[in-house]
């Protein structure tokens, strides 16, 4: 489903990405581990189409169609998300109108009806009330003054709305106690569907407890140096990554 | 800058130049190397952008209002009045001298508009606006002016004792535009908010002044002023807040804050506080900024287009200007008027 071959990415002059290759079939779950400053995140924003994190080499398919050409909101719009490690505020723009204006612009660029107003609320109140968000909450300015916690639980009430088919978790589990994560894992796991391919990105085994695994990479030096089974994340929780480490170097 | 000057359109002398302090950065005369054709005499019918509020219209065109040169709201509730200046004669110019007053204990919410439907027109328009003991106006201003005309407004404005002056001015700008404010502040309950809009693109200027003068004690004043310009364009600032001696107590706070979203765009903000009294609160703050690039990366990933992105997020920066106009029905037109323009 999804497809990444010897990508390279830099960062201004800087190669984070070094011939990066990884195949994560329909269905599945896979962890990306590694330690900081492997490029764990440059993946994220690479498949997603941040600027400044364009591919010089290699390349990016999901279910078959390349996405290096595409804007960031055409990567949406064909089912790609991102959940940021640290999301950002937007201040003057409430929650609901955001996620509302996200939601019908994607439908609009697949040929979709859009969703009415009613119809939208309906829907934020049934997926809110499951991630035990206060709805008040979403007609606050997006993550402006949320805690750690809320902003996660604010990405995953984005994934439940918007229904992406690729999700990209970037250390999702960074800055959040052991209730969030858990109120945060669950709501991941009820996204797990034998159409959708999941990549989580995490420095720990921890958030691996929750979300199972299909599959884990080791990601060292801008490439993947190791992969296995989910046996694999408690052997780098117990060993560390040095023995990776001179492969990056 | 306390000094005003006095614009004669039929007289060259009398437009001031980059010499002059306070038009430093609107250079008239240059803009202006003779005196246009007088315009003529026009109708229009009646209406406005704020013509869904209803109230009386005053229709001012070409220079030229029939039969009366002013509003006066007196009595008990909430009047409204619409006050207009349309241009309609294409490179011609016109002048008009008016006078607004609302009696003692009276409130008025004042509609006006520039409306620029003709090319290359010089407009020159004097406001006297006097606010008696304990009354209550809103001003709300759109200046929706040619991108080729040459637009002047100013207005004189007195306040009794406990009145209540409640002004915002929204622009696009033109090829030479300013709106000019000199408010004498008498302190002790009364009240001023003194709000700007401008969103300029192409090669339009705007520059909006005031000055706002506390003679008495514990006078408030409160101003907001955001822009955001584009292209070529170029945004004008000028807010002054004088606390003369013996005004203690007085409470003012200024801020300006524009968005620069073109390479060869400007904007030229002069915020100034002149204290001669003790005992005062006075803050001003004054930022000039671009969008936030992770945000409009964070609206893209989510699916929202880029261009959808920045009028986002550029209605968020400037709506708070917007949100404060207390009057529902007129906050909705702006709101409206502001987004259509995005």
């Amino acid at each position: 489903m999804l497809k990444i071959e010897n990508l390279h990415v830099a960062v201004g002059d800087k190669p984070i990405l070094k011939g990066l290759t990884l195949d994560v079939p329909a269905g599945e779950v896979h962890a990306i581990m590694g330690p900081n400053g492997a490029g764990k995140s440059t993946l994220g924003y690479a498949v997603a189409g941040r600027p400044g994190y364009e591919a010089t080499e290699g390349s990016v398919s999901w279910k078959g169609e390349d996405l290096l050409g595409l804007e960031p909101a055409e990567r949406a719009a064909k089912g790609v998300f991102l959940s940021f490690q640290y999301p950002i505020e937007i201040p003057g723009v409430p929650a609901l109108t955001f996620v509302r204006t996200a939601l019908n612009a994607q439908k609009r660029a697949r040929g979709e009806e859009e969703v009415s107003a009613p119809a939208f609320l309906k829907l934020v109140k049934a997926a809110s009330a499951a991630l035990k968000m206060d709805f008040d909450m979403l007609k606050r300015p997006l993550n402006v003054g949320f805690s750690g916690g809320e902003k996660k639980r604010m990405e995953i009430l984005q994934m439940a709305l918007l229904e992406p088919s690729l999700l990209i978790l970037d250390e999702t589990d960074s800055g959040l106690d052991i209730d969030a994560l858990r109120i945060v894992s669950e709501g991941v796991n009820a996204l797990r569907s034998p159409d959708r391919a999941m990549l989580v990105i995490t420095h720990y085994q921890r958030l691996l407890d929750y979300i199972k695994p299909d599959r884990v990479h080791v990601l060292a030096g801008g490439r993947i140096v190791a992969s296995g089974g989910p046996e694999l994340a408690l052997q780098l929780e117990a060993e560390g990554y040095d023995k990776y480490l001179p492969v990056a170097a | 800058m306390n000094a005003p000057v006095r614009i004669d359109l039929k007289d060259v002398s009398s437009f001031p130049s980059r010499r002059v302090e306070a038009w430093k950065y609107t250079d008239l005369s240059r803009a202006l190397r003779e005196t246009p054709p007088v315009s003529p005499y026009a109708d229009v019918a009646p209406g406005g952008p704020f013509a869904a509020l209803g109230g009386d219209e005053l229709a001012v065109v070409n220079g030229h209002c029939e039969g009366r040169s002013g509003l006066i709201a007196e009595g008990p509730g909430d009047h409204i009045a619409r006050l207009r200046f349309v241009s309609t004669a294409d490179g011609t110019g016109h002048q008009a001298r008016v006078s607004v007053e609302v009696r003692a204990g009276a409130s008025l919410l004042l509609l006006e508009s520039y409306e620029g439907r003709a090319a290359g027109y010089v407009s020159n328009v004097a406001l006297d606006i006097s606010l008696g003991e304990g009354a209550r106006l809103t001003r709300v201003v759109i200046e929706d002016d040619a991108e080729d005309a040459v637009s002047i407004a100013t207005a004189e404005v007195s306040l009794g004792e406990g009145a209540h002056f409640l002004q915002t001015v929204l622009t696009t700008g033109a090829k030479l535009q300013r709106h000019e404010s000199r408010l004498a502040h008498p302190g002790e309950g009364a009240e001023v908010r003194i709000d700007g809009l401008y969103l300029l693109d192409g090669a339009r200027h705007s520059d909006l002044t005031s000055v706002v003068s506390h003679g008495g004690l514990n006078g408030v004043t409160s101003q907001l002023t955001k822009g955001v310009v584009r292209d070529t364009a170029r945004g004008v600032f000028q807010g002054k807040i004088i606390v003369e001696r013996g005004a203690d107590g007085t409470d003012a706070r200024m801020g300006h804050h524009a968005l620069i979203l073109g390479e060869r765009a400007e904007v030229d903000a002069k915020p100034e506080l002149e204290i001669y009294a003790d005992d005062v609160q006075c803050a001003h703050g004054n930022t000039v900024g671009n969008l936030d690039e992770s945000a409009l990366f964070y609206m893209q990933q989510r699916g929202i287009p880029a261009d959808e992105a920045r009028a986002l997020l550029t209605q968020a920066f400037l709506i708070e200007v917007v949100d404060r106009i207390e009057h529902e029905g007129a906050r909705e037109v702006v709101r409206e008027w502001l987004t259509a323009r995005l």
